[in-house]
């Protein structure tokens, strides 16, 4: 049995009927586990006093706003080449969570930046790159709404999430050319020396693990959800036509 | 193709409109920016080459849309799409077309207009080299975005939010060059860069634009 | 020469048509009759390779089309000879006085093609297709707009071209003066408000 088969409309919304509750429990226990524990049930930091507790939400949904740009260009690529419904309607579904997860990361980041660096808002590196990524997530979306046929709009904002992961990876680069920035290290590099210490490790990573099947969980509903907008089209459609 | 291009050039200098606008366009913004941030020379000589590039990629966007969508009101582009020349080709001559009219003379104006911003000496031609690199990465990627919008109703807004974020890494190595010239730093590394954005885009965008095209006239 | 088998065209994702199994030869003009809606359009963008079939094949070879649509493709500030030559370099095809003369143009060679009439207008479209070169002529509502006259010199041409051994595939609601024409009516093959045929019919 190939893989491809959970490609298919039915045999992927059987599935994710079976599969949406359990990833909505395991989303609800990791995540109320995670942010408890990181919130209530760990030291302050000597230097960042409690504001550090802001990276259990900053730290996943960053790491979150790009797997999700990551995975819309892996199901845009399926959609190009493989031409399955479900691939693109996924990405679709995933470009507002992505979406969301952006915001969150710099909304995070701007509170805990005021007391910190004592600015809502630096020209730093990585919050410039975070904010460019979320003007192509507008531009993506915005493609979507803006064409009617759906398999025009599939094709449409395939190619434009292929050509704008490589100018987002492009302005990366760039804005790390232009400003060498302020902003921590990564928080979780496999460097032992880098990191921070375990008691923040281990609750931030079930927070990473919550956020992982939160993201799974959203697009799964969102996919459904468009996926009986396309056939309630179809119908709609063809009762037009009768 | 060369009929291409000639008819291209033909049409924007008969209907005058998309070619003067866009210089008529930077001309104002550089007149705009002093009269609002104040006639202070030093502080327009720091901020002259980001406004001057800026200025650049906004004027070159007023003029986008209209590089497919007259030809597809008219008709020519299916005629076009079925004709023998590649549509991959007759991509990249239309950006063409469009950076000789577009482009290049923001790049001859450019330097009368550092003057109103007090642009440091040193700058003057890197400006014009910055410009003259970089603005050919601002039609090819321009004709992409135009290509995505080709069949919309609408297009002209959402053509701006899809490719602005497009011209991120042009626009930043194009004012990093200007702005290090100004100042007599090495200004290499940039320089290299976006002449690499212009190649990589004009070799590879035509493909993708003329993909798009095909989706939209299907 | 060609050949449609078992071919099915879809318009916004609607199939419009299905079964079409034809085929034209050489030397002869194939017209599609139907009424508005009956796909007429969506059967000639389909053989002009500007959308892919919904179902079947056809046998055309690319490089032998040239498609003239409802819209003429013209350029209001360009002169009916710029007009003309550009089309003619772009398909390396022949010089453009024949095709001025065949279409009663040579008057109007400076008009800027703004300037012209309607009737004009669809004249210079047509007169392109001669600049073209191309044996295959797929023609959609060719004489919208055109006096009787003009109507007249359109059958001409298309008879010249077909005794050249081209071939053309028209749309139209008219009676052309082309008696020796195959006339394909397309009401029977359009495609019928299918039962449903299950979940996933909306993602064909």
């Amino acid at each position: 049995m190939s893989i491809w088969e959970y490609a298919n409309p039915k045999k992927f919304m059987q599935t994710s009927a079976w599969a949406l509750p359990w990833a909505v429990g395991l989303t609800v226990i990791l995540l109320v586990v995670g942010l408890i524990w990181g919130f209530f049930f760990t030291p302050d930091d000597y230097k960042q006093g409690s504001t550090v507790k802001i990276i259990y939400l900053h730290v996943p949904s960053a790491m979150m706003a790009i797997n999700a740009w990551v995975m819309m260009l892996v199901t845009s690529l399926i959609w190009i080449i493989r031409r399955h419904h479900v691939s693109a309607l996924a990405a679709k579904a995933a470009a507002p969570v992505g979406l969301t997860f952006t915001l969150i990361a710099l909304v995070t980041g701007a509170l805990w930046g005021q007391p910190m660096w004592g600015t809502w808002w630096a020209w730093d590196p990585r919050l410039t790159s975070f904010l460019i990524l979320t003007l192509f997530y507008f531009g993506y979306i915005a493609l979507w709404a803006a064409i009617e046929d759906p398999d025009t709009a599939a094709d449409l904002t395939s190619i434009l999430c292929l050509v704008g992961s490589v100018f987002a990876l492009l302005s990366r680069y760039a804005v790390n050319f232009w400003n060498q920035g302020l902003h921590q290290g990564a928080s979780l590099s496999l460097d032992k020396e880098e990191n921070v210490s375990d008691v923040f490790w281990v609750p931030l990573l079930v927070c990473i693990a919550g956020f992982i099947l939160l993201f799974v969980t959203m697009v799964l509903l969102r996919t459904r959800t468009e996926i009986r907008a396309r056939r309630l089209k179809a119908l709609l459609a063809r009762e037009r036509v009768a | 193709m060369k009929a291409l291009l000639l008819r291209d050039l033909r049409l924007a200098f008969r209907s005058g409109g998309g070619f003067g606008l866009g210089l008529a366009f930077f001309f104002l913004l550089s007149v705009l920016v002093p009269l609002g941030v104040g006639p202070e020379g030093s502080t327009l000589a720091r901020i002259a080459p980001g406004i001057l590039w800026v200025g650049a990629l906004l004027a070159c966007l007023l003029s986008l849309d209209r590089i497919f969508a007259l030809d597809h009101e008219d008709g020519s582009l299916d005629l076009l799409a079925t004709a023998p020349i590649p549509l991959e080709a007759v991509v990249a001559i239309k950006a063409l077309a469009h950076w000789i009219v577009t482009g290049l003379p923001l790049t001859l104006i450019a330097p009368g207009l550092a003057i109103f911003l007090n642009l440091p000496p040193a700058g003057y031609p890197w400006l014009v080299l910055s410009l003259l690199l970089g603005t050919p990465a601002l039609s090819i990627i321009g004709a992409f975005g135009a290509a995505l919008t080709v069949g919309l109703r609408r297009g002209g807004l959402l053509l701006s939010l899809l490719v602005l974020p497009l011209y991120v890494p042009t626009l930043i190595f194009g004012g990093e060059v200007v702005r290090r010239g100004a100042e007599n730093m090495a200004l290499a590394t940039p320089l290299a860069l976006l002449a690499a954005i212009s190649l990589g885009a004009a070799a590879l965008l035509p493909f993708a634009a003329a993909s798009a095209i095909r989706v939209n006239l299907r | 020469m060609l050949s449609l088998s078992n071919l099915a065209v879809a318009r916004g994702g609607v199939t419009v048509l299905r079964g079409l199994t034809l085929s034209v030869v050489p030397g002869q003009a194939l017209i599609l009759r139907g009424p508005n809606g009956s796909g007429k359009t969506t059967l000639l963008r389909t053989l002009a390779g500007l959308q892919p079939p919904a179902e079947g094949s056809f046998d055309l070879a690319p490089d032998s089309v040239a498609y003239a649509a409802h819209a003429d493709g013209l350029k209001s500030t360009l002169s009916v000879t710029e007009n003309l030559s550009f089309w003619s370099q772009i398909y390396g095809g022949p010089a453009i006085d024949h095709a001025l003369t065949a279409l009663n143009l040579t008057q109007l060679t400076r008009r800027r093609a703004g300037e012209l009439s309607a009737g004009q207008k669809r004249r210079l479209g047509l007169a392109r297709l001669l600049v073209t070169g191309r044996p295959v002529w797929l023609l959609d509502e060719p004489t919208v707009s055109l006096d009787v006259a003009s109507v007249a010199l359109f059958a001409d041409i298309v008879r010249a071209h077909l005794a050249k051994g081209g071939l053309a595939v028209i749309a139209t609601h008219v009676d052309l003066g082309l008696p020796e024409a195959v006339v394909l009516d397309l009401d029977p093959y359009r495609a019928k408000v299918i039962q449903s045929t299950g979940f996933d019919e909306a993602f064909a």
